[in-house]
């Protein structure tokens, strides 16, 4: 009797690890060696492996279905349409949005945030008015807001995070009360260096009830939550196919249809237009009012299967616990390595996803992560390109460990002791 | 500054004794931790050199090189945030203080990959080592100038 419950957990344990190895096994590029050592890859908030289905597709549509999308009548030109539209009914069904016209193609999360800024400042925002970001947010997030500021004399607030990461619904309210010019709120639902997801429900409704727009920047967070933008009600929702197992060079905008409607395209050319003359050009209706030029229409069909498997392994139980396994295992052991400090740590530790910025008295990060490379590690240092919210934790950058569900719990404890080591020789 | 050592040796005298040196590592590790006690052993600049007109831009360590003249050579002292850097730019001050203009700017560095660290030569590296090439090599070219016009 007494064994019985132990047995039942290791049974669990075996279960698990065996899911996480038929995962592993979709990912081509995780069974190969770095410097003579077998790879362990744990930079997947910078960019995560592709799925094998996600090559397959690739190099079917590279080298047999390849004809422009939308225009020509011809059957190659039909097949290579079809693929491109599935692609974007994948990205309506995986944020559950209401319908296509909401999808809009974009070359990645940068590029959807700089359409959004730029139209958006100019048909909804007037000289005085705001725009509000988050100290956490990525450059993407920060820089198109600055350039659209630039030229339409709107300016720029910030709401700053907690020492913890977190964000202080309690302090959004008071700004957002004391400044009415706030017209747009721009925020990330997952930090890519804090690794905490941040009540964007709430978020919307605080900004809602004071007739504020909310963009999110959702590249981490369609990783790491559930995403519904139509029970979220947020105005925008942008993200990248990179960082989700698909190729680079796509990323998708979800905007509510009544703002689309009414901003003007951000660029011009290609497909966008209805009808052109040097008189007066009319566009085309949603989304392709948005789409000008040749999209990368191999990897926005490739975000089908990307987001087929996403969706498979954020409704599967044991993935979803092997995730808070590699979470917990991670801050008792870094916990361990003195003067190392996680940058992002919430007081509830489910809001935590395996992005860890670490903080290490007296090793530059540089100095760890070539080192760590050497081991066959692959992880970042520097600034993860939001240097304002970097830059308070520490001059010269942190050290960012990220996981996707395909890393084992192996690989972590690895991680932790070549850390260690590599501590230990740098102090 | 280190000055005035008087026998200096030539830049290929120099490269040669830090190649085998390294020869004696067979292990990157060993290799790195070699490179990482030069780099706790290298004097630090004075905190008035590290300026931003001293920082060498695009490396993600930031490294501060200082230069001046004397009789015809070259002086450096150098120093970085990053111990791995720093242990390189332990190297180059070795290969390169006390040389002639001339001798600096005809090297090609090429020791580096010698040792086996090419993989930090890589532009793509932004760890400043080539960076701090260049800048060594910018020295010289300005100094010889400036002697020239004189």
């Amino acid at each position: 009797m007494l064994f019985r419950p132990k047995t039942k957990v290791c049974l669990v344990l075996l279960q698990v690890m065996d899911i996480i190895e038929q995962i592993r096994e979709e990912f081509p590029a995780l069974h190969q060696q770095v410097w003579g050592k077998p790879l362990i890859y744990l930079d997947n908030a910078a960019t995560a492996q592709r799925h094998r289905k996600v090559l397959e597709l690739q190099e079917l549509m590279s080298s047999r279905i390849n004809a422009n999308i939308h225009r020509a009548l011809h059957k190659l030109s039909a097949d290579a349409t079809d693929l491109y539209e599935a692609g974007r009914e994948a990205v309506r069904n995986f944020i559950g949005a209401e319908s296509r016209e909401e999808i809009i193609f974009t070359s990645g999360a940068t590029s959807a945030l700089n359409l959004i800024a730029f139209s958006l400042v100019r048909s909804h925002l007037t000289a005085g008015d705001k725009v509000l970001v988050c100290e956490a947010e990525h450059h993407s997030n920060i820089v198109p807001w600055q350039l659209a500021c630039e030229v339409s004399g709107v300016s720029l607030e910030v709401l700053s995070v907690e020492e913890s990461g977190e964000i202080s619904l309690e302090r959004l309210r008071e700004l957002l009360e004391k400044d009415d010019r706030i017209r747009i709120l721009s925020v990330n639902h997952i930090s890519n260096v804090l690794g905490i997801i941040n009540p964007i429900a709430e978020i919307v409704r605080i900004a809602h009830s004071r007739g504020v727009l909310v963009v999110i920047d959702g590249a981490q967070g369609v990783v790491h939550d559930k995403v519904s933008v139509k029970d979220l009600d947020c105005d925008f929702y942008v993200f990248s196919g990179h960082k989700i197992y698909a190729p680079s060079g796509i990323g998708a905008l979800y905007g509510r249809r009544s703002l689309l409607e009414n901003m003007p395209p951000y660029m011009g050319g290609g497909d966008m237009v209805d009808r052109v003359s040097f008189g007066r050009t009319t566009y085309a209706p949603l989304p392709l009012k948005f789409e000008a030029g040749t999209p990368n229409f191999v990897a926005a069909a490739c975000l089908k299967p990307a987001l087929e498997f996403a969706t498979a392994i954020r409704e599967d139980i044991q993935v979803q616990e092997h995730e808070k396994s590699i979470v917990s295992t991670m801050v008792q052991g870094l916990q361990q390595i003195e003067g190392l400090r996680i940058c992002g740590l919430p007081q509830e530790l489910s809001l935590k996803v395996p992005i860890f910025s670490l903080d290490i008295k007296g090793v530059h990060p540089a100095d760890a992560a070539q080192m760590l490379d050497k081991m066959g590690i692959a992880v970042r240092s520097g600034f993860m390109c939001a240097e304002p919210l970097v830059s308070r934790y520490s001059e010269s950058g942190l050290l960012r460990v990220s996981f996707a569900p395909y890393n084992t719990l192996s690989e972590c404890e690895i991680f932790i002791n070549k850390l260690k080591l590599v501590t230990d020789m740098l102090k | 500054m280190i000055e005035s050592q008087v026998n200096i040796r030539s830049i290929g005298e120099m490269e040669e004794e830090i190649v085998s040196e390294f020869t004696v590592f067979d292990e990157w590790l060993d290799k790195y931790e070699y490179l990482i006690e030069l780099g706790k052993e290298l004097e630090s600049i004075d905190e008035s050199d590290k300026t931003d007109d001293n920082l060498i831009r695009g490396c993600q360590s930031r490294v501060w090189l200082v230069c001046r003249s004397s009789d015809g050579r070259l002086w450096f002292g150098a120093d970085s945030d990053a111990v791995i850097t720093k242990g390189i730019i332990s190297l180059l001050l070795k290969v390169y203080n006390g040389q002639k203009y001339d001798d600096i700017i005809a090297s090609d560095f090429s020791f580096i990959e010698r040792i086996g660290l090419k993989e930090n030569l890589s532009p793509t590296r932004a760890n400043g080592l080539l960076s701090m090439i260049k800048q060594i090599k910018a020295y010289a070219l300005a100094y010889k100038e400036k002697e020239a016009q004189q």
